[in-house]
């Protein structure tokens, strides 16, 4: 049974230190509110992993000392430019870097929900990205006529898969539409912990106009109804991002000093609004 | 606006022309330019010719999530792609992740995103750089996010085309491994161009032409249909160069 719980700080609570983490890209269904409840509840050493690229969410977790680990293809606030409290912590080497491309990232995910140990993929050899993962093997094509190496990507298991959707029925099916990325995160890790913009009745996943885009409840462990969960991002299909805020981040978080008073204004505290 | 053709019309009309004809045109994240070059293509192929632009509503096919520019690319469904890169060699490898040691880097950059699947397997990689200096155009990357050519063996249907900068476009060949510079933006010289690239590249038989401005009938198009499609997606872009707002 899908938990339905009463706040981003709850669904947070199931959460722990140390967790594989999946996260939605900047123009997917970004969980703002439950980032935000994770920096309240001092979460610390986690693995991000990005799905396949991640931005303002990763930032901000890095920032406020949650993040061990990024797994990701790239680390962008698109427009705003480079991801400032990610690029100090990486010249500070403080946090570690597995670099991957945007289909290695898929791959890892892929061999998960099949329950396979790996997925192979074109390209990446010859790059640093692929010398610089020896978790990733070359192996021979076994079908091919002649030589034919390849790369095996190994499934990439998220202990969470967070994101924040438009709709999720009582039941704990939840809609995402195209965002179709969200679906292979739910299928692959081993608990998804979702924030919605309203629980509706009826049942999602039997309606034919929504069961396409319906992740089943049978992979979501708990929902919140947390209004406008994304912001200061937007949700595609309903609101758009708050550009003004995201610039004032981006000029804050230049300093340590300025990121901790972000952190104060927008973050700490703000239990009773989520 | 005035009568005076920019800078960004003529790349725009530069790269259109090397996309004309193709079937399918896709267009990564933060790239007005390639954006607009695509658009441009697509608004004089009468529509044969498919766009898709990473971040944009209405043109982009996809509805199988994030994944899916890269099944449709490794398929061989996508023809043309660009790429670009903190750091271009002269052999065409590209750099998106960091100066330095990786480790401890100078500076660091976002990444790769699927550089490193799309250079491989799109048949027409267009590289774009608008920063052409020893900085950014280097004898050799820091960092290989996705080599320009491959050993023999390796599966690789695609690779780089071009390179086009501020300043010059030049061509590449995969069987050599070198650039060879095609033509020179007005406004530009080959003695410039010399000076501010780090890399070696060869000069093509007979001069370096200009590169050429796009005639009255492009540039109509860009400055219309394509502007107003384009404030859809890169709307700081399409103000300020085209002084349209994304409201009009």
């Amino acid at each position: 049974m899908t938990e339905v719980l009463g706040s981003a700080d709850a669904l947070a609570a199931r959460i722990p230190d140390g967790a594989k983490v999946a996260l939605p890209p900047d123009y997917s269904f970004c969980a703002n509110a439950l980032v935000r409840a994770l920096i309240r509840r001092g979460a610390k050493d986690l693995h991000l992993v990005g799905v396949p690229a991640v931005g303002y969410q990763a930032d901000v977790l890095i920032g406020a000392g949650c993040v061990a680990t990024v797994e990701t293809a790239a680390v962008t606030l698109g427009e705003f430019g480079l991801a400032p409290r990610f690029t100090a912590a990486i010249k500070a080497g403080t946090i570690r870097m597995l670099d991957a491309t945007c289909p290695a990232i898929h791959g890892g995910l892929q061999a998960a929900e099949r329950g396979a140990p790996f997925s192979v993929m074109r390209g990446l050899i010859g790059s640093d990205i692929l010398a610089r993962r020896p978790d990733w093997k070359v192996i021979d094509n076994p079908f091919a006529d002649g030589t034919d190496p390849i790369v095996a990507i190994p499934a990439l298991i998220p202990d969470v898969t967070m994101f924040h959707a438009p709709k999720a029925d009582r039941l704990g099916n939840v809609f995402i539409g195209v965002r179709r990325e969200c679906m292979m995160m739910a299928h692959a890790a081993k608990a998804a912990f979702i924030t919605v913009e309203e629980i509706v009745d009826g049942d999602l996943a039997h309606a034919h106009e929504t069961a396409s885009g319906t992740i089943p409840g049978l992979y979501v462990s708990a929902i919140a109804e947390v209004k406008e969960g994304a912001w200061p991002q937007g949700i595609p299909g309903g609101y758009g991002p708050d550009l003004a805020h995201i610039g004032r981040y981006v000029e804050m978080a230049r300093s340590e000093e300025g990121f901790a008073q972000y952190l104060q204004e927008t973050v700490l505290g703000a239990e009773a609004a989520e | 606006m005035s009568d005076h053709v920019q800078l960004e019309e003529i790349l725009i009309g530069s790269i259109a022309g090397m996309l004309d004809g193709l079937g399918h045109v896709a267009v990564g994240a933060s790239s007005p330019v390639p954006g607009a070059a695509a658009l441009l293509t697509r608004a004089r192929s009468n529509g044969a010719t498919r766009v898709s632009v990473l971040g944009s509503e209405n043109h982009n096919f996809f509805t199988d999530g994030a994944k899916e520019l890269f099944d449709c690319a490794g398929q061989g469904r996508i023809d043309a792609f660009f790429l670009g890169g903190a750091q271009i060699d002269g052999k065409a490898n590209i750099n998106l992740v960091s100066i330095g040691d990786p480790d401890r880097p100078k500076a660091r950059f976002p990444g790769s995103f699927g550089s490193a699947y799309m250079y491989y397997v799109v048949p027409r990689v267009i590289l774009f750089r608008l920063e052409h200096t020893p900085r950014t155009l280097v004898d050799a990357v820091d960092y290989i996010s996705a080599p320009g050519v491959s050993e023999p063996g390796v599966y690789r249907p695609g690779g780089p085309h071009a390179l086009i900068t501020d300043r010059c476009l030049f061509s590449f060949d995969k069987s050599r491994a070198r650039f060879t510079l095609a033509s020179v933006h007005p406004g530009h010289t080959v003695e410039e161009i010399a000076e501010q690239t780090g890399f070696d590249y060869d000069l093509p038989e007979g001069g370096v032409p200009e590169t050429a401005a796009p005639d009255a009938e492009t540039l109509a198009l860009i400055r219309g249909p394509v502007a107003q499609q384009l404030a859809e997606i890169y709307p700081s872009f399409a103000s300020r160069v085209f002084g349209i707002d994304k409201a009009a």
